[in-house]
């Protein structure tokens, strides 16, 4: 008996010993320290720790006015792009689950820029505001090109959000493909059958049915965009002045280049605390709109 | 319906093709500019060039040290989707099979890690990666994409273990095989469609990542392709002959990846979330 028990748990040793210690070294262990360090003063070079307990929330709350245009940067971001993210990826997925011609080439285009990383894609994205943009503005005229594209807060604002919205449109489509698909024939059909316009089988058959794709959806573009980060990084660096900082680039300014590890992992702390509410609030709430066919 | 067949049809085709045609307009300034001198992105952006400069590339190639950057974000990739892979496969396993107090609390920390953004660990992971020693390297960068990379393939593969029947563990272990090789040459197998999920999913997280690897890597010999590139911008503002050839160059090896693999990645990527 005491050999079989031996053996148990030497295999459960075996079998989640690894995790256990990589998720202890790098999730659990950081974790515990980030609460401690937010309510210190560290900077992260001396070795010189003060307590001074909730001075880093204050400091947040009534006088960080980076911090304030940081949330409300993202926040605006997050319903702009989520919004427009799942309207595209949906409408490509409506329409490229009809008989066209083509439709897995086009599939296969649309999802493509979602493997190149958000960097390289930000990068590619400024030239095209700075020099494409400018260029398509001589020769067309419009003004819709000759804006100043991230030179101000509105325009560095829009350029996040259709980059974001071209790279990650093809994710969701894909999505929605598979879920459409599963969507029975059968209905379909009696729905046409019926005289359903084509506009009352998608509101009153399509929607209600695909409902666990669009939670899956909401949920993924909701945390990407609130923890939007090379983004940012790459197409506008926060500026001009600060006023396009996402908040996951205000905690690393804060903690990288300002030195403020104490009050970094204090934001950190606040982000990861919102970023678990708004996704675990979503969840339920879609969830509750999941019908069965 | 019968009315809105074919006229519409063919303007949906041609709409369609228009839109795809703006999707991919990124692509063509992206690719002609990158063979063009510098002087002649700045006066049209939007034309064909008309001097060829190849050179742009190998300038790109040298001062990136393509060749390293490349290299090192395989070795990471490729070391990180296996490992993550292999433990999580080992533990998802075991949680299901073994259903004690202890896995079903460790189940329930894996699943709720996955709600913490990487900035709320950053700073303090930082400092651990240094008490171990292993700050600047390549393994303990593998190490932290195996801690943050298991939550989510646990959970995709612990709820595909359960869809596993038992029987055919139980009829080779009733066979005499040892329960390690039961894992490895029946579990593994059956699991294979969620471990391509999890391998591909992986992959194009590591691949792709930025900031980690430029938080713990600071040599320059060990860097990534993305931390090349920025290092390259942060060098050289404004130089588009050298910068968009340098993109060109980061963006080919994760295409090439995708369009010869894009049945799997596509699948993966449709179980991947419908667990999630």
């Amino acid at each position: 008996m005491s050999r079989k028990k031996r053996g148990a748990f030497l295999q459960q040793l075996v079998y989640t010993g690894p995790v256990s210690i990589f998720f202890i070294l790098v999730i659990l262990v950081p974790f515990a320290m980030g609460m401690y360090y937010s309510f210190t003063n560290w900077n992260g070079i001396s070795g010189e720790v003060d307590w001074v307990g909730f001075e880093n929330f204050r400091t947040i709350f009534m006088q960080d006015n980076a911090f304030r245009t940081a949330f409300w940067f993202t926040v605006r971001f997050t319903v702009a792009s989520v919004i427009l993210t799942n309207l595209v990826g949906f409408s490509l997925a409506y329409v490229l689950t009809r008989p066209l011609k083509g439709r897995n080439v086009l599939r296969t285009l649309f999802f493509m820029p979602n493997v190149i990383g958000g960097l390289l894609l930000g990068f590619i994205w400024q030239f095209i505001f700075v020099k494409g943009f400018a260029t398509l503005g001589e020769i067309t005229g419009l003004a819709f090109f000759q804006l100043p594209w991230l030179g101000d807060e509105p325009t560095g604002f829009w350029a996040i959000v259709i980059v974001f919205v071209w790279q990650s449109a093809g994710y969701l489509m894909v999505i929605y493909i598979a879920s459409i698909n599963n969507v029975s024939r059968e209905v379909l059909e009696a729905a046409s059958i019926d005289g359903a316009s084509r506009w009352q089988v998608l509101r009153s058959i399509i929607l209600p049915l695909i409902m666990p794709a669009v939670t899956v959806c909401l949920f993924l573009t909701i945390s990407w965009s609130f923890k939007m980060f090379d983004l940012n990084l790459s197409l506008t660096k926060g500026g001009p002045f600060r006023s396009t900082e996402s908040l996951a680039l205000n905690i690393y300014v804060e903690s990288f280049q300002n030195n403020k590890y104490g009050l970094g992992t204090a934001k950190a702390l606040l982000f990861f605390i919102v970023v678990a509410t708004v996704t675990l609030f979503q969840v339920r709430l879609t969830k509750s709109k999941e019908v069965e066919a | 319906m019968k009315s809105s067949s074919a006229f519409p049809r063919v303007m949906l085709q041609i709409v369609m093709i228009v839109i795809a045609i703006l999707f991919m307009a990124p692509f063509y300034f992206l690719l002609v500019n990158s063979v063009k001198s510098l002087g002649d992105i700045l006066t049209n952006a939007a034309s064909w060039p008309e001097t060829w400069v190849w050179s742009n590339y190998a300038n790109a190639w040298r001062i990136t040290r393509f060749t390293e950057a490349f290299g090192n974000s395989l070795v990471i990739t490729i070391a990180g989707i296996l490992l993550i892979a292999l433990f999580s496969a080992m533990a998802a396993y075991r949680m299901v099979r073994s259903n004690t107090l202890l896995n079903r609390i460790q189940f329930t920390l894996f699943v709720a890690a996955m709600v913490v953004p990487f900035q709320s660990i950053m700073i303090p992971l930082l400092q651990v990666i240094k008490g171990l020693g292993i700050n600047n390297s390549i393994p303990g960068l593998i190490l932290c994409y195996l801690g943050l990379g298991v939550p989510l393939a646990i959970f995709l593969l612990h709820g595909f273990v359960k869809s596993i029947p038992l029987e055919m563990e139980e009829a080779a272990l009733v066979d005499g095989a040892k329960p390690y090789v039961v894992f490895w040459r029946i579990v593994i197998p059956l699991l294979q469609p969620m471990l391509v999920t999890v391998i591909i999913l992986n992959c194009l997280w590591i691949w792709n990542d930025y900031l980690l690897p430029s938080l713990v890597l600071q040599s320059q010999h060990l860097r990534t392709i993305p931390i090349a590139t920025f290092a390259f911008f942060g060098q050289y503002t404004k130089q588009w002959d050298l910068a968009l050839p340098t993109l060109v160059l980061g963006i080919t090896p994760i295409l090439l990846f995708f369009l010869s693999l894009q049945k799997y990645i596509v699948e993966g990527i449709t179980s991947g979330s419908v667990k999630g």
